[in-house]
């Protein structure tokens, strides 16, 4: 079954189609949230060196992770939307970057919170830590150069210029662990390695990933939404949805 | 065309001798700041030096950025340059190239002055100022991307800076890293061989995205 890209590029099929995704994706997520919390609390078992205090992991790495793949994803989008010119990519661009930069904050927020007992620190000026933090800097750039400029198309296109510039970070988040070496530990899971941690932990971790995940594509679709009814709110389509009572 | 630009633009800037002093004593005062507020210890602010240098060198140069591109939107000759026959981002690279001419040589320029007062060594003053001069060209050259996308918007000025100051961190890690590599004795080649890559990458794309900045901006 091919499908038609022509027909939900349109901002008016597409706003149908999310509201129909928006909650098979919010109850995936729920479910595996309930599951991944539920597989770090009570079944992994603790750390023998890091105590009990490795568990933010369960948080901590599916954040990172997001916080760099959504701004790959929203680069993508605003690329596309630049290149074809097509309003919804756009659209969905400037509804990916609020999560992100949670998912960023979320990272920074919880590597800290594990960094002062491990560590013996809040914060330290290591590789990694800086690049995390410079790409919350690039969401905010990002999200503040769109919200100064009134003209939404205007505003697309300068953001999707600045994402893509920024771009160039996520490499060197990526690899920052390997290039540098600094405090933060290396990646524990690899494609092509045996993990170095125990089953349950990695079961955990993934579960709580494919959680973030599924979180982020239900909000954004949410949010995705909302920014088409504000953008087409002059439109005869929106007028009609208000008539029947579904706003 | 490209030397056209670049000779008009530092034709205007020597007849607006004022501007280019303003970035160089903002510079200077920023620097000299520093001794004021964390005291006079010597061993202390020549730690600090490499670091205290490379971050006044990066505010001296976002100031002067609303200069590039702002006069030139507000007679019209920017509108001019868009529809002209010319390859768009050569032109932007003139615009940077006098930028830099006119905002950033003054600054390596003057760089040793202020390292002498901050008691830095001989050859780390030497490396301070190669290090400015690979430098501060990337600066120009990232902040076109800045100042074609803020044209014309309202506080353009502060957004500006929080949208190139996150760029410019790699030229200041790797900046300030040679200099304080060079006062530990150890070898700053590999610093200065990846500030030389940055500029080299940025004067292949930087210019071609400012170029689509400045078209999204006079749409």
């Amino acid at each position: 079954m091919a499908i038609n890209w022509y027909k939900y590029a349109s901002p008016a099929s597409f706003y149908t189609l999310a509201g129909k995704m928006v909650p098979f994706f919010a109850i995936i997520a729920f479910g595996l949230l309930i599951a991944g919390l539920y597989i770090g609390f009570f079944v992994a078992p603790t750390d023998f060196q890091q105590g009990e205090a490795y568990r933010i992991i369960f948080i901590h790495v599916p954040a990172a992770w997001m916080s760099m793949f959504l701004y790959v994803v929203m680069a993508f989008w605003a690329g596309i939307g630049l290149a074809f010119n097509t309003r919804l990519s756009s659209m969905m661009a400037t509804a990916i970057a609020p999560t992100g930069a949670l998912f960023t904050f979320l990272a920074l927020w919880t590597g800290s919170l594990w960094g002062k007992p491990m560590w013996g620190t809040w914060w330290v000026w290591d590789a990694r830590l800086t690049s995390e933090l410079i790409l919350l800097f690039l969401y905010i750039g990002f999200m503040s150069l769109q919200a100064a400029i009134d003209d939404p198309r205007r505003a697309d296109k300068a953001g999707a210029i600045i994402a893509l510039v920024g771009v160039i970070n996520i490499p060197i988040i990526y690899f920052s662990v390997q290039w540098w070496n600094t405090l933060h530990q290396g990646a524990s899971v690899s494609v092509t390695q045996a993990p170095t941690m125990a089953a349950t932990m990695l079961t955990g971790m993934m579960v709580m990933v494919f959680a973030s995940w599924m979180y982020s594509i239900a909000v954004i679709l949410k949010r995705v939404r909302v920014i088409i009814l504000e953008r087409e709110s002059h439109t005869t389509w929106v007028a009609e949805l208000r008539e029947k009572g579904a706003l | 065309m490209f030397f056209w630009i670049v000779q008009r633009d530092l034709l205007l800037a020597v007849r607006r001798r004022s501007d280019v002093l303003t970035t160089l004593f903002f510079f200077i005062i920023v620097v000299s700041l520093f001794p004021l507020s964390v005291g006079p210890e010597m061993n202390m602010l020549r730690t600090m030096a490499p670091g205290v240098v490379w971050v006044a060198a990066l505010l001296a140069s976002m100031l002067s950025l609303g200069r590039l591109f702002a006069s030139d939107y507000l007679d019209g000759t920017l509108e001019q340059m868009l529809l002209s026959p010319h390859s768009l981002p050569f032109l932007v690279l003139g615009k940077a190239l006098a930028h830099w001419l006119v905002s950033g040589v003054p600054l390596v320029m003057m760089a040793p002055v202020l390292g002498i007062q901050y008691d830095l060594p001989l050859d780390a003053l030497f490396v301070l100022t190669l290090s400015l001069m690979l430098g501060t060209p990337v600066l120009s050259l990232i902040g076109a991307i800045g100042a074609g996308l803020t044209l014309g918007l309202r506080g353009s000025g502060v957004l500006v800076s929080l949208l190139v100051l996150p760029l410019y961190i790699p030229v200041l890690i790797f900046g300030a890293g040679a200099v304080e590599a060079n006062m530990a004795g150890v070898e700053f080649d590999a610093h200065l061989s990846l500030l030389g890559a940055f500029l080299l990458v940025s004067i292949v794309f930087a210019p071609w995205a400012a170029a689509a900045s400045l078209r999204v901006s006079m749409e």
